[in-house]
């Protein structure tokens, strides 16, 4: 009877206690927050990573760096003369793919492919219209500078273009019907003008919330290791969790604010299209930020310096947002291995969630399937990381 | 913590309570109660392949209410004692109780009852003072409504009551210290750690650091532990407990371990003939255990079996007068510490040279051959004046970092600039290395200005930094051979100078250590080393003997001596005071100007003139000085 009137008032107590605890906790997290915030503020360099790099970022991506080829330089070389010759080489005057230069010899042509001025070189024979006229064909001879096998594929696609165009224009001057059996009509969904910025601008969102999460808390976790400031904080009655929570907190609404940043950027500077729900990509962005924000605080466990945390955040988490993600290369044409490696890049979904909610719309086995996977790994990281963190110096 | 540890905790806390009465009639019996218990604590460290031992089974206990100070040479343990002791380092045997709890079992609990002061403490630099004590309240959890009676309570016991919204970064380090102590004790624990929490702090700080922990320790009855590498605060504390190499070598008042030297303290004088000197041949003698510049003589400690002979000692001195004085804790401490190496030699290989007695640089350049070299100078270089600094100043944007700081240095003088941290000492230094263009004012060394003159005249200076600047992953034999091919050394010449310093400087057994893991005394020595490669005439020395134990330092200022008499000139700073009696001439430094020069006991005249009080040691001449000039203004 006593005993457990002792246990009551035990309980009681314990209770008590739990509630000052968890008073005391509020009070230690909110002193934490307020302090992230205050050095957020005072130190220019993480304001720079969370807000000056994205804009530049996205200037860069957005303006600088374009997928598409338009102009591209090329020679045609015509070594005879006549009506066809002349209308087969205007269709490349119009052509908005295309800025023709004319030489009358190939050896020039060959000069200018090696000096860079042009992409590629067309060749139309002398004999291409005596060819023609006979019948059993009347060969162009396409040269194409395949360093960089992007733009090569790209022009050798619009040559075919063309000359399917001439071809067909041919045959109507003639009067006769291209009699092909087979016909092709093409329709791009989803980026109908073919613009690589479109795709390039929502993937970035992905590598920009990388770098905010993950860098940027990696590198300040480090700096408290590097000042010594967290051996004064181990030894207050704070919990590790406190600690983890109160960086998780400020880096989580500086990564937010990066995101909406960029979304703002994304459509009203560059017009890419927002078709699915603001809701949707605010949530999805929280869930992969928690992916990098566990990330950044993994790699802190592990970098006591900000140097080499931030060199570990670079390898492992941005180089890999940027390369692997598909936000730049498709991962459907890389190396089987490589691909399977691209499943443990957080980005990856991320990136697959942002190009279906800017350009396709709400899709939900996309949008779910992906947030399933950023939801494990945000929880792994994270959990691997409060295991990882303890509140001693060995 | 899991909710199992919490229960046992209470249950056995409740369990005691009935007997808690007889406890403390117990106690009253014994005296106090233990604040701190440490039973056969153990640790050691994995260093790539090496195991390094830190603590090897220390046990001791400390009272409540008791200053209590932990003393020990660099690396002797110190440091991991006292994160064991918080919780943040797990011991690998032995049991630790703070305040009756448990350290591993709770680290939480003994936390929250204690107030740990890092030998670095974690200030966040970019945060005001008012704001890195809102941050600790936060942490400590002091209630809202005591926070406006604490905090003033703080500022007024650390007179930082003005500078609540200045940013930590911008604090001196004495200010920076004791604001890290406020921070401490924002919560007044009922323990309180520091870990040497006056190492680089100016006199007048240092005193009233102490001051405020006396003072908590009076009032409030609280418990304290603190390690310092200055001897004479040893002599403030309750108890001590000296550590040497991860044992206690000894534990009791402080008073306890200076009555052992009873009859061996002796204050040596003689008429004619520099302190300096008196102290390396006295140093030099048999049974001499230790010797020290202190004031107008030299302190001399004999072993128990000796008595002190002037005719022996000092024969070609006149006037030879030796008197008995007593003892203090550093003879004791220096005489453990001795004894400790001499045990050590006897075990391990028989060494060749006493460490402690650095013979003369016999392949340093000789006397006469420093003469010869000066002769040739001298008709440039007028009255002899090696270094010569005229109004110099030096502004960071409109902070004066160096105000108007005139002095010369002649020629194998040996010339201090003294000041605390932020003084404008290593300012002054950069600028006279010419590695800063000077805002002001002009300086020569050796005849030309360091900035504008070329290499030839660098050839001249050696220079040794702060921090040792040495290739941490190079090894000590790799160190040498860089910096001597930086010096342009060459063939055998190189090879006898890389020779002459692993003998010199007891490198020899560890040629093959990466440096970066040494143990700071060693890296210091090979520093020195390093900067004397090339023989320079002119040697600069930043501090160098921060951080490094009073062992290590008293070996330094006899390689010093000794350079010295070879006629090199030297210019060195320091924040220890004490090392002040080592130089000819000395120029105090106090933010940026020059607050006193001369010889050290014109410096002491100045100050006894001045405070109107007899002035015995350069400490109390410092602080007499500052108190004067604040005084002043």
């Amino acid at each position: 009877m006593a005993e457990n009137k002792n246990k009551e008032k035990n309980d009681k107590e314990k209770k008590k206690q739990e509630n000052k605890a968890r008073l005391g906790g509020m009070t230690r997290l909110w002193g934490l927050v307020r302090k992230e915030f205050f050095q957020i503020m005072r130190d220019p360099s993480s304001i720079m990573i969370a807000f000056l790099m994205p804009v530049f970022l996205l200037l860069l991506f957005g303006y600088g760096v374009s997928l598409d080829a338009e102009d591209v330089p090329v020679a045609i070389v015509t070594e005879g003369t006549g009506n066809e010759i002349q209308r087969f080489t205007a269709a490349f005057d119009q052509s908005r793919y295309f800025e023709p230069t004319y030489y009358w010899n190939m050896k020039e042509a060959v000069d200018a492919l090696m000096d860079h001025r042009v992409d590629g070189i067309i060749r139309i024979r002398e004999d291409f219209s005596r060819d023609l006229v006979r019948g059993g064909g009347a060969p162009i001879q396409v040269i194409l500078n395949g360093v960089d096998a992007n733009t090569a594929r790209l022009v050798s696609g619009y040559v075919e273009g063309i000359w399917a165009g001439w071809l067909e224009d041919r045959a109507r001057m003639q009067g006769t019907d291209l009699a092909l059996p087979v016909e092709l009509h093409h329709r791009i969904w989803y980026n109908s003008e073919v613009r690589s910025r479109n795709f390039l601008v929502p993937g970035l969102i992905a590598v920009i919330m990388t770098l905010i999460g993950a860098l940027l808390t990696a590198m300040v976790m480090a700096r408290e290791w590097e000042r010594g400031t967290m051996e004064s904080l181990l030894v207050t009655p704070v919990r590790i969790r406190e600690v983890i929570i109160g960086k998780l907190i400020p880096y989580f609404v500086m990564g937010m604010g990066g995101m909406a940043l960029s979304v703002a950027m994304a459509v009203w500077l560059f017009h890419v299209p927002l078709r699915g729900s603001l809701w949707l990509l605010i949530l999805t962005s929280a869930l992969f930020l928690l992916v990098a924000l566990g990330m950044g605080l993994l790699i802190s466990t592990a970098a006591r310096n900000q140097f080499v945390a931030g060199q570990i955040a670079i390898i492992v988490t941005y180089l890999p947002a940027f390369l692997l993600s598909g936000f730049l290369f498709d991962i459907g044409s890389m190396p089987e291995v490589v691909q399977w490696i691209t499943y443990i890049v957080g980005a990856r979904y991320f990136v697959a969630i942002l190009q279906s909610l800017f350009l396709a719309g709400n899709i939900p086995s996309v949008v779910l399937f992906n947030s399933a996977a950023l939801m494990l790994m945000a929880a792994l990281f994270l959990g691997l990381s409060r295991l990882k963190t303890r509140k001693r110096l060995d | 913590m899991s909710p199992s540890e919490s229960d046992s905790g209470t249950q056995s806390e409740r369990q005691e309570e009935p007997d808690r009465k007889d406890r403390e009639d117990q106690k009253d019996r014994k005296g106090r109660e233990s604040a701190l218990e440490l039973e056969g604590v153990k640790k050691s460290f994995q260093q790539e392949k090496l195991t390094i031992e830190a603590l090897k089974g220390v046990s001791f206990k400390t009272q409540k209410g008791r200053i209590t100070g932990l003393i020990g040479p660099d690396g002797a343990g110190k440091t991991t004692l006292m994160r064991i002791c918080v919780g943040l380092l797990l011991p690998d045997a032995g049991s630790i109780s703070v305040m009756g709890k448990d350290v591993v079992a709770d680290p939480l609990s003994v936390q929250s009852a204690v107030g740990y002061m890092p030998q670095r403490f974690g200030l966040y630099e970019d945060l005001s003072v008012q704001e890195n004590l809102d941050l600790y309240a936060d942490l400590q959890g002091l209630p809202k409504s005591e926070r406006k009676e604490r905090y003033e309570e703080l500022m007024g016991m650390t007179r930082l009551g003005e500078f609540t919204d200045r940013l930590a970064g911008r604090l001196s380090g004495g200010m920076k210290q004791k604001l890290g102590l406020a921070c401490t004790l924002v919560r007044s624990p009922e323990f309180l750690i520091l870990d040497e929490p006056t190492v680089g702090v100016d006199p007048v700080s240092r005193r009233e650091l102490w001051s405020i922990v006396s003072r908590l320790v009076e009032k409030e009855g609280m418990s304290v532990l603190l390690s310092t590498a200055y001897l004479d605060e040893a002599e403030r504390c309750h108890e001590v407990v000296m550590l040497h190499e991860g044992e206690v070598l000894g534990h009791g008042p402080p008073a306890d371990f200076s009555r052992k030297e009873e009859g061996n303290a002796y204050r040596v004088t003689a008429q004619g003939m520099k302190n300096r000197e008196i102290q390396s041949r006295l140093a030099r003698g048999e049974g001499v255990v230790d010797s020290v510049i202190s004031g107008d003589g030299v302190r001399l400690v004999m072993a128990a079996d000796h008595e002190p002979d002037g005719e022996k000692l000092l024969p070609d001195a006149e006037d030879v007068e030796i008197a008995s004085i007593p003892p203090r804790f550093e003879d004791r401490y220096v005489s453990i510490l001795k004894a400790e190496k001499q045990k050590e030699e006897k075990e391990g290989e028989p060494q060749s040279g006493e460490a402690s007695e650095p013979g003369d640089h016999e392949n340093h350049p000789g006397k006469k051959d420093q003469k010869k070299r000066r002769s040739l100078e001298e008709p440039g270089g007028g009255d002899g004046a090696e270094i010569r600094v005229d109004g110099l100043n030096r502004k960071f944007g409109d902070f004066y970092a160096v105000k108007d700081v005139s002095f010369d240095v002649k020629a194998g003088e040996i010339f201090g600039l003294l000041g605390a941290n932020g003084a404008g000492k290593t300012t002054t230094f950069r600028m006279l290395c010419g590695l800063l263009p000077p805002s002001g004012g002009t300086l020569s060394v050796a005849g030309v200005d360091l900035r504008s003159s070329a290499a030839e005249a660098r050839a001249r200076i050696g220079y040794m930094s702060q921090k040792f600047s040495l290739y941490g992953s190079l090894s000590v034999l790799q160190n040498l051979r860089f910096f001597s091919s930086a010096y342009n050394l060459k063939g055998k010449e190189r090879k006898e100078r890389i020779d002459w310093a692993l003998d010199q400087f007891d490198l020899r057994e560890r040629a093959e250590a990466d440096s970066g893991e040494m143990p700071l005394g060693y890296k210091q020595r090979l520093a020195l080393a390093c900067a004397l490669m090339h023989k320079p005439e002119i040697l600069f020395l930043d501090e160098p003997t921060s951080g490094v134990d009073p062992m290590a330092r008293r070996e330094f200022w006899n390689r010093i001596n000794a350079l010295s008499r070879a006629g090199v000139t030297v210019l060195v700073t320091t924040h220890f005071m004490e090392e002040a009696e080592y130089c000819d001439r000395l120029a105090i430094m106090v933010t940026g100007e020059i607050l006193a020069l001369g010889t050290p006991h014109e410096i002491r005249e100045q100050a006894s003139e001045k405070s109107g009080k007899e002035v015995t040691d350069m400490e109390e001449a410092f602080i007499a000085l500052i108190e004067e000039k604040d005084g002043g203004e």
